[in-house]
């Protein structure tokens, strides 16, 4: 089963960091990524976002796109990043997130991905 | 190269890769390295063979072209020097050079398959572990072929083959079959990852994801392989019919736009006839003689359904007593969750949702959109409306099958709409 693990963080939250604490969280953000892609259940095709105001954001309506920058940062928590994993239920997906440093300080969600296949009822 | 000609040579390497690997691992000892070796000499072959024709003897050419692999791969590696003369000294030197034309061994081969299966599910790997090994040492299959199957990237397969070879390697299990008291219940486990081999495959067979039908027949012919080589089996007999009398359903079972048809309004014209009669043949003779299993019971239950000619000629009350002994063989709260359509067919959905709340302080189903889903089937049955709209939508929130969530929204809408 997929599930996708969306890191949520405040605008800004990484560089309120203590410089002992970026470097805390991205040698063990290396060492996390590099054991459970070794165990087979981190999927390559993560990413992390850049800042939410250096995007844009579209609506088509009557087939006219509102294309608007951002969104800035009066929102709280942002999605700052994702990654996608494959493992047996979402127990197991709970217990490898928690070893997400980014789960210690922000919040990782952690979603199952649609199957496009099912079984007949 | 003709597509028929590289069709011939997959299904040959397939059928011999399991042999190949059993004689090198026997000659070297070294399961890992051994199953490195076997996969590139498949690969030289596949893209050889069509070109310049099977060799005389393929498995003595693979064997050959797997052997010096091999020895090379020991050779590169200045650290395993040691071993490697140790291994050289073991060899007798003919062993090293293609044998001759009928200078082969069938007999060896055709245990090392059941020995590589019980070995690729070893109860100590992972269940992701499991499928990858046995669709690639026992299977044959490219670690390419498998990561399309499972829709993930090929360095994860790899990595989980990798993984399991190291936990066979690091327990030191020796090659061969599991001790006599632990057989049956290695076997159960051998047998649980075909069986989930066969449903990724089954699952997925439509839309987008019509190659993975390939994980089915995959499946299919592994199971036949254990079937010829324990033939008194079962539980094996019953999980190839069973097998055989679900795939059987597949053209029936999904609309051109990919939507799900359930069992009662498939067009049972389309039904398989062959697989059918293959699997009701097998279950039947089997459950005349061997001791009663969950797999065997599984397919009685599909052979009924597959043996009803329209969905209202389904002898319901037999199902209904096939549940019974299932349920007391090999009780589990998704065999209740069957259990109770059966007794609502039989006895009216009063019965069937009586027998559903039980099942709602079990943790292992209480949350599934499965049971959501019956119960809202019931009440549809028994003309609650409501209640069965308020059922389906809430199933329809927990799937996470698109195709399920759309055919539970759909039933949701029709009783919303007063039609049918």
């Amino acid at each position: 089963m997929k599930y996708v693990a969306l890191i949520y963080s405040n605008p800004g939250a990484f560089e309120a960091l203590s410089p002992t604490e970026r470097e805390e969280l991205m040698s063990e953000a290396d060492a996390y990524l590099k054991e459970f892609t070794e165990s087979g259940e981190l999927l390559s095709g993560g990413a992390a976002l850049a800042d939410p105001s250096t995007g844009r954001t579209v609506r088509v309506r009557n087939g006219v796109p509102a294309v608007t920058d951002g969104p800035f940062a009066e929102a709280k928590e942002q999605l700052a990043g994702y990654y996608v994993l494959d493992t047996e239920s979402l127990e197991r997906a709970t217990e490898i997130v928690a070893h997400d440093p980014a789960a210690r300080f922000w919040a990782v969600e952690v979603r199952p991905i649609m199957d496009m296949a099912g079984t007949e009822m | 190269m003709t597509t028929q000609a590289a069709r011939g040579t997959e299904d040959l390497l397939r059928q011999l890769a399991p042999q190949v690997l059993g004689v090198l691992v026997r000659r070297y000892g070294n399961f890992d390295l051994a199953e490195d070796a076997v996969q590139e000499a498949l690969l030289a072959a596949a893209l050889q063979w069509p070109e310049d024709g099977i060799p005389g003897n393929p498995r003595g050419w693979l064997i050959t072209v797997a052997a010096r692999r091999l020895a090379d791969e020991l050779r590169s590696d200045q650290a395993r020097r040691r071993r490697e003369e140790r291994a050289a000294a073991q060899v007798p030197a003919d062993e090293l050079v293609a044998p001759a034309p009928g200078d082969d061994r069938p007999p060896a081969g055709a245990d090392d398959t059941l020995t590589l299966l019980f070995l690729s599910s070893h109860p100590s790997l992972s269940p992701a572990s499991q499928l990858a090994l046995t669709l690639r040492a026992v299977g044959g299959l490219t670690t390419a072929e498998i990561a399309r199957a499972f829709l993930v990237p090929e360095a994860t397969i790899a990595q989980r083959i990798s993984r399991a070879k190291h936990s066979i390697r690091a327990s030191g299990i020796p090659f061969g079959l599991p001790p006599e008291p632990e057989r049956a219940a290695r076997l159960q486990v051998v047998l649980h990852v075909l069986y989930l081999i066969f449903n990724e495959g089954y699952t997925a067979s439509t839309g987008p994801d019509l190659q993975r039908s390939e994980l089915t027949s995959e499946a299919i012919r592994l199971t036949r392989e254990i079937r010829r080589l324990l033939p008194g089996d079962g539980e094996v007999a019953g999980l190839l019919a069973l097998m055989l009398l679900t795939d059987a359903r597949r053209a029936a079972r999904t609309r051109a736009d990919g939507s799900l048809v359930p069992l009662a309004e498939q067009d049972r014209t389309l039904w398989n006839r062959g697989c059918i009669e293959e699997g009701a043949a097998l279950v039947t003779d089997t459950l005349a003689r061997a001791p009663l299993g969950p797999y065997q019971l599984q397919a009685a239950i599909a052979a009924v359904h597959d043996e009803a000619a329209r969905a209202e000629d389904t002898d319901w009350r037999q199902i209904l007593a096939l549940y019974e002994l299932l349920e007391r063989i090999s009780p589990n709260p998704m065999v209740t969750l069957n259990h109770a359509v059966a007794v609502a067919m039989v006895h009216g959905p009063g019965a069937g949702l009586q027998l559903l709340r039980g099942l709602d302080d079990d943790d292992r189903i209480s949350g599934h959109h499965r049971l959501d889903a019956v119960r809202a089937h019931l009440l549809e049955m028994g003309g609650d409306r409501a209640a069965a709209r308020a059922s389906y939508r809430s199933a329809a929130r927990r799937a996470t099958s698109l195709p399920e969530r759309r055919y539970l929204e759909a039933r949701a809408a029709q009783l919303r709409d007063g039609g049918r």
